[in-house]
């Protein structure tokens, strides 16, 4: 079987990522909800008649109110993001039923990125010679691999590996057909799902004949530094080492500052590119995000400047305003240089082990 | 412990083989017998026997392979002390190494792929294994077999190693077997198998960069099977060799390793003869050696391997917590027994859950909140739980057939309704509340997720729930529990609500939930904690307590609240002005006081006082904390405050017999109206002349939903009303006396009843405050009809309020000057302000009453500029002055 060739993006997002530190957009979820778009507005006339709720299906407005959408990845552009995620987190089957729309993966898919691919486009027009780039985002499951949801029955899993697998594969194919510069497997709470998302891209690379560069990136959940399936940023690494991924980062459920450790842990051992787009500081208690622009910026830059950073951005509560000052906080300050890769072995359960 | 074979191999990897089939009958006989229990517990031996990975192999003709392997993977995948170790999944099957792979989070090893079945098949498992995330085995096996010999070892690893590199597999994923055979057998070619193998390992690791070496070490001594401290001292000096050589790491049994130092020299020497086949009667002589020592010793091993059982010496409370926290659930029914058989300290089982079970969940609790323990230990803790309250439930059941029989009635835990509510699809930590609950005897009622609040409604009346609980992980679903909650109070419910759920916090059920559904809602912070709060909710004879202690914190959560937001910009004073509440004034019910002007009263008996004492700041001034009486019978601080209690009681006989206090008051009335935020009072009701202005402040933080800005003068009818208004004032004193009292017990070097004395003077002071608040009321008329018991009254259930300058909804100290000058307040009852406005003798209180209906409590919160300013020109004030006075109110920084 041939090795997959790499796409064009490739060498542009290389380019990009060892010039400088590269700009990712902010928060889709929370400029949505400023936007306090109703059920009608999630149903739009197609949808009208849809037996269940529709409203913070979030995916759904791909296609309900496309313009809602274009104009969020617009006004990130406007505000100095070299990438944008398309509006597909949620959008796999199993992701999509329980809202009853499991059915509609394909177009969810193919309406996000043309939305996404339309603002890139015009900020391309604005600013001529500056590449804009889309990332297909691909979300958690609500159903995870590593974890009973039954704790009497231990052993139980809510789903399997080849659903999981097939999930992500059916949404990788509409992502791929639709021409995403790149696939950002995010928010990862259960490294087995990922290892399941990493698998179907593999699959859908040697289909295709074409390699996508993919960034992975893994959410810390709380103080015990661990991700929700008990493993430390350490083992995750050498979990998804394999993947060769383009880069390696931590996103979500934390703000920058409580990050910290584990970004710097991650800078250390990580030999592809380092991400990092924390949520504005950690939800308050009203559900919001308290850490201004000049917050944020403030910690990325001072991570930038220890030279652990290759792309910044922003997770739940950040908006362009955050991305804009992220941007200028970063600006001038060199993107790391990943290190050789040594040639030990790495194993991981819930810890690491090195076999030198 | 880690028993690494010698400190030089320190990097060296052990792999745990007991969780091998094919190695061990013990998890052969566990695993034929589905006994599950049994087989996480010898993964977990090896793990605390210092195994870095372990490896799992259940290839058994009789036993489903695949299902095997997956199930067991994921029971251990829920052991965090065992699944932080990686896993070598292991079969001669792919189906079922590839069924493994598809479990396992971690990086693990693949044992094994081989030549076997040409380099098209090996390279397709390869890709496949690369895929999965996962490090390979590599047997030195081929199409024509397996290698014995060195060089047939190393041309097949070389070769293997060439394909897998060229299909871009990485090296340092490779682990070659260079397959350890079995020696002594008494055939003469198998005499130099070990020797095979190091000089296999040692040319590999020259030759193949950055490839590992491993083996199964067990299979080297099986021809001493039934001799295990020869097979010990086999494996021991094998290991030592092999690592010399460059064996990176090897399948063990990580509890019987001996150590290569202490083997008896004769052993010792008979042992590395034939294992570096030193001489032609190696074999014999060895067999001859492990013949006596077999006699001598009876075959057993001297390193018997237990898991580190010191725990079970401790008493059998330390015995449930430790198993509770490290999710142990093997000793646990036992553990139950045993707590359950001594009835003198558990008289019923339901208080072994109580007690330690449930001070062992709090203990998990703690740590998972401190991060020291994860959710999947948490689980498990939920899971030992469960067994134990199992093993309890047919005595509870019992003890509740008795207790019918006997005619008495058997009361149920109680029924909880849960859901994760409309909009929102996570359901994992509500899950766990819902097997936590179960677990400890309540019935749970899930619906599900994305529930729309009527089918809760409707599902909570159906089932008569005794507690709902709502759930939820994303933002707008905080808005949604709002919802729910107004919802349950416009339809009647009253039972206690509980939220919980990532984005849910204490904060936000105070500030936002609670408010809409006065029955009572509880933040629950995990899963740990529900039994506790719902404990303390259904029990009649705890809840009022609780629910106190519940209210009292949320009533801080709201004032830290405001305090936090007030740095967000305030409303302008104009605004917060307009924003008034209204009163109907044409129609406002103003009751007219029976006299104005000050009436004083002095000496007042401390008899007619002591009744209106509340006793609940008392224990919180010695650093007791709980409501009164309920604090008496405490099992902390009972024993404590009882004594406490009983010694204040006997000093204000003491007082009060001897008259040692002096209680004086002055309360008045006088007409007035309300100018803006100023009250003007007059000198006559046919207002021909203001006798004082009282200046108030206004609340200037923007309000949710219309509610209003308050300012005390809003409670007073404004002058162009029409109607005339009256305002009351008071100034009580119980202290003099009190100082002299503490100072003589102070001399004698009894500072407990100098305190003493302090505390019962500001008891007595406050109690006169309420004493004379009766009697304002009674004269303003309404009072009369009130009917309240001394408890009502400390509760404030009455008409009007008596704010003091100072204090939240007035924080203008100097105030208080102004209402001295009109009470003739120095000379009637004896209390002086300090220049700071502070009252001597300290135990005295003073205040304003106001009688309008609506009048409440409230905090005035931070003040603009522009309210300063505003407020400077009505007190004739420079605005330093005004600053220096609210300086801890003002939002701005002064200067």
């Amino acid at each position: 079987m041939a090795t997959p060739r790499e796409s064009g993006s490739f060498a542009a997002l290389r380019r990009l990522f060892d010039s400088r530190i590269a700009v990712l957009d902010g928060a889709m979820g929370t400029m949505i909800q400023a936007r306090c778009l109703g059920e009608r507005d999630f149903r739009g006339s197609r949808f009208a008649g849809h037996p269940k709720d529709l409203k913070g299906n979030n995916d759904l407005l791909s296609i309900s109110r496309p313009d809602v959408i274009e104009a969020i990845h617009a006004e990130y552009f406007a505000a100095g993001a070299d990438i944008v995620e398309a509006n597909t987190f949620n959008s796999t089957s199993i992701s999509q039923s329980d809202y009853g729309t499991e059915g509609l993966v394909a177009e969810l898919n193919a309406a996000a990125v043309a939305a996404a691919r339309r603002a890139a486009a015009k900020a391309q027009d604005i600013e001529p010679g500056r590449p804009r780039f889309v990332a297909g985002a691909m979300g958690p499951l609500s159903r995870t691999l590593s974890m009973s949801p039954d704790v009497n029955r231990p052993d139980f899993r809510a789903v399997t590996w080849d659903q999981v697998v097939s999930a992500y594969l059916e949404q990788a194919r509409a992502l791929a057909a639709a021409g995403v510069d790149a696939i950002l497997v995010e928010t990862i709470f259960d490294t087995l799902n990922a290892k399941a998302a990493l698998f179907a891209l593999e699959t859908l690379f040697d289909e295709t004949g074409t390699r996508l560069p993919v960034m992975a990136s893994v959410t810390i959940t709380d103080a015990s530094g661990r991700t929700l399936s008990g493993q430390t940023i350490g083992a995750f690494y050498a979990s998804i080492a394999h993947a060769n991924p383009f880069s390696v980062g931590i996103n979500c459920a934390l703000g920058g500052r409580q990050m910290r450790p584990y970004v710097e842990e991650l800078a250390s051992i990580a030999s592809c590119y380092v991400t990092c787009y924390p949520n504005a500081g950690l939800p308050n208690a009203f559900g919001g995000y308290d850490e201004s622009p000049a917050d944020m910026a403030a910690v990325l830059g001072e991570f930038a400047s220890n030279g652990w950073l290759n792309m910044v951005g922003g997770c739940c509560g950040s908006t362009p305003a955050h991305i804009a000052a992220i941007a200028a906080a970063v600006r001038g300050i060199p993107a790391r240089r990943p290190p050789a890769q040594d040639p030990s072995m790495r194993l991981s359960g819930l810890e690491r082990l090195v076999v030198a | 412990m880690s028993n690494a074979p010698r400190p030089a191999a320190s990097q060296f990897i052990i792999i745990g083989e007991r969780t091998n089939i094919t190695g061990s009958p013990k998890f052969a006989r566990a695993v034929k017998a589905g006994d599950w229990d049994a087989c996480v517990a010898i993964a977990r031996q090896q793990v605390e026997s210092g195994a870095h990975v372990i490896d799992v192999n259940v290839d058994e003709a009789l036993i489903d392979g695949e299902a095997t392997m997956v199930r067991f993977l994921n029971l251990i995948a829920s052991e965090p002390e065992i699944s932080r170790v990686p896993v070598m999944v292991d079969s001669s099957k792919w189906s079922v190494l590839e069924a493994g792979l598809k479990c396992l989070q971690g990086k693990s090893i693949v044992n094994s792929i081989s030549l076997k079945d040409g380099e098209e098949e090996f390279l397709r498992r390869a890709r496949l294994v690369r895929r999965y995330g996962a490090a390979a085995v590599v047997m030195a096996f081929d199409e024509k077999g397996q290698a014995s010999t060195r060089d047939a070892k190393v041309q097949i690893c070389t070769r293997a190693y060439g394909l897998l590199t060229g299909a871009g597999f990485p090296a340092q994923d490779i682990i070659f077997d260079p397959n350890i055979l079995t020696i002594a057998t008494g055939i003469e070619e198998h005499n130099h198998y070990a020797v095979d193998f190091f000089e296999a390992t040692r040319l590999i690791k020259a030759t193949l960069p950055h490839a590992k070496v491993s083996g199964g070490v067990s299979n080297v001594s099986f021809a001493f099977r039934g001799n295990n401290p020869v097979r010990e001292a086999i494996h021991a000096v094998f290991l030592f060799h092999a690592i010399e050589a460059g064996l990176d790491m090897a399948i063990v049994n990580a509890g019987m390793l001996a150590v290569y130092e202490e083997i008896p020299k004769d052993l010792l020497e008979r042992v590395e003869d034939v294992v570096l086949d030193r001489r032609p009667d190696a074999t014999e002589r060895l067999v001859a050696f492990a013949d006596e020592l077999k006699a001598l010793q009876g075959g057993g091993s001297k390193m018997e391997a237990r898991e580190d059982l010191a725990w079970r010496s401790d008493p059998v409370e330390q015995r449930l917590s430790h198993a509770l926290v490290k999710g142990i659930d093997a000793y646990v029914e036992a553990d139950a027994e045993e707590a359950r058989k001594d009835t003198a300290r558990y008289p019923r089982p339901l208080n072994i859950i109580e007690g330690p079970l449930m001070d062992g969940m709090r203990v998990v609790g703690d740590l998972f909140g401190a991060g020291k323990m994860f959710l999947p230990q948490v689980v498990k803790s939920a899971r030992v739980m469960k067994r134990a309250v199992a093993y309890l439930t047919p005595f509870m059941e019992e003890e509740k057939r008795r207790l019918v029989a006997s005619g008495g009635t058997a009361r149920s835990h109680g029924r909880i309704v849960l859901a994760t509510v409309k909009g929102d699809v996570h359901d994992i930590g509500k899950n766990i509340v819902g097997v936590v609950l179960a677990c400890n005897n309540y019935e749970v009622v899930d619906l599900g997720v994305l529930v729309p609040c009527e089918r809760i409604l409707a599902a909570a009346a159906e089932a008569k729930a005794d507690v709902i609980g709502l759930s939820g992980l994303i933002t707008p679903s905080l808005d949604e529990m709002v919802h729910v909650a107004r919802e349950m109070r416009r339809t009647g419910l009253d039972v206690p609500l509980l939220i919980g759920g990532a984005t849910t916090s204490a904060a936000h059920t105070a500030v936002r939930i609670a408010p809409e559904y006065p029955p009572g809602v509880v933040h629950v912070l995990d899963a740990s904690r529900v039994v506790n709060v719902v404990g303390g909710l259904l029990s009649p004879q705890a809840k009022t307590e609780f629910m106190a202690d519940v209210a009292a914190k949320q009533a801080k959560q709201r004032e830290d609240f405001a305090a936090r937001r007030a740095r967000k910009p305030l409303l302008p004073l104009a605004v917060a002005r307009e924003r008034r509440p209204r009163t109907d004034w044409a129609s406002a019910d103003i009751p007219r006081p029976g006299f104005t002007g000050a009436r004083t009263f002095r000496d007042v008996a401390l008899s007619d006082v002591v009744p209106y004492i509340d006793w609940g700041p008392f224990f919180s001034a010695w650093e007791l904390h709980g409501r009164f009486p309920e604090i008496l019978t405490d099992p902390v601080v009972g024993e404590e405050a009882t004594k406490l209690h009983a010694d204040a009681q006997r000093l204000l006989a003491r007082v009060v017999r001897e008259g040692l206090y002096t209680a004086n008051a002055v309360i008045g009335f006088w007409p007035c109206n309300s100018c803006g935020d100023d009250i003007e009072v007059y000198a006559d009701e046919g207002r021909s002349s203001t006798l004082a202005t009282l200046c108030m402040l206004r609340q200037q933080l923007e309000k949710p939903d219309g509610q209003p800005n308050l300012c005390l003068s809003d409670f007073v009818a404004p002058r162009e009303s029409g109607r005339l208004d009256y305002v009351g004032g008071f100034a009580v004193t119980s202290g003099h006396g009190v100082d002299k009292l503490a100072a003589s017990f102070r001399a004698a070097g009894d500072d407990y009843s100098a305190i003493m004395s302090q505390a019962l003077g500001d008891r007595l002071a406050e109690a006169m405050a309420e004493l004379f608040h009766k009697r304002a009321r009674d004269a303003w008329g309404f009072g009369a009809a009130e009917g309240l018991s001394v408890a009502d009254l400390i509760r404030e259930r009455y008409r009007g309020i008596r704010p003091a300058p100072g204090y939240p909804a007035c924080p203008d100290h100097t105030e208080k000057r102004v209402l001295f000058r009109i009470l003739g307040a120095e000379a009637s009852t004896g209390i002086t302000l300090t220049e700071s406005c502070a009252m001597a003798p300290a135990s005295s209180v003073s205040g304003m009453y106001f009688a309008h209906p609506d009048a409440k409590y409230f905090g005035v919160g931070k003040l603009g500029r522009d309210q300063i300013e505003d407020y400077a020109l009505r007190k004739a004030w420079t605005i330093a002055e005004a600053e220096k006075w609210l300086g801890p109110y003002l939002e701005y920084e002064a200067g």
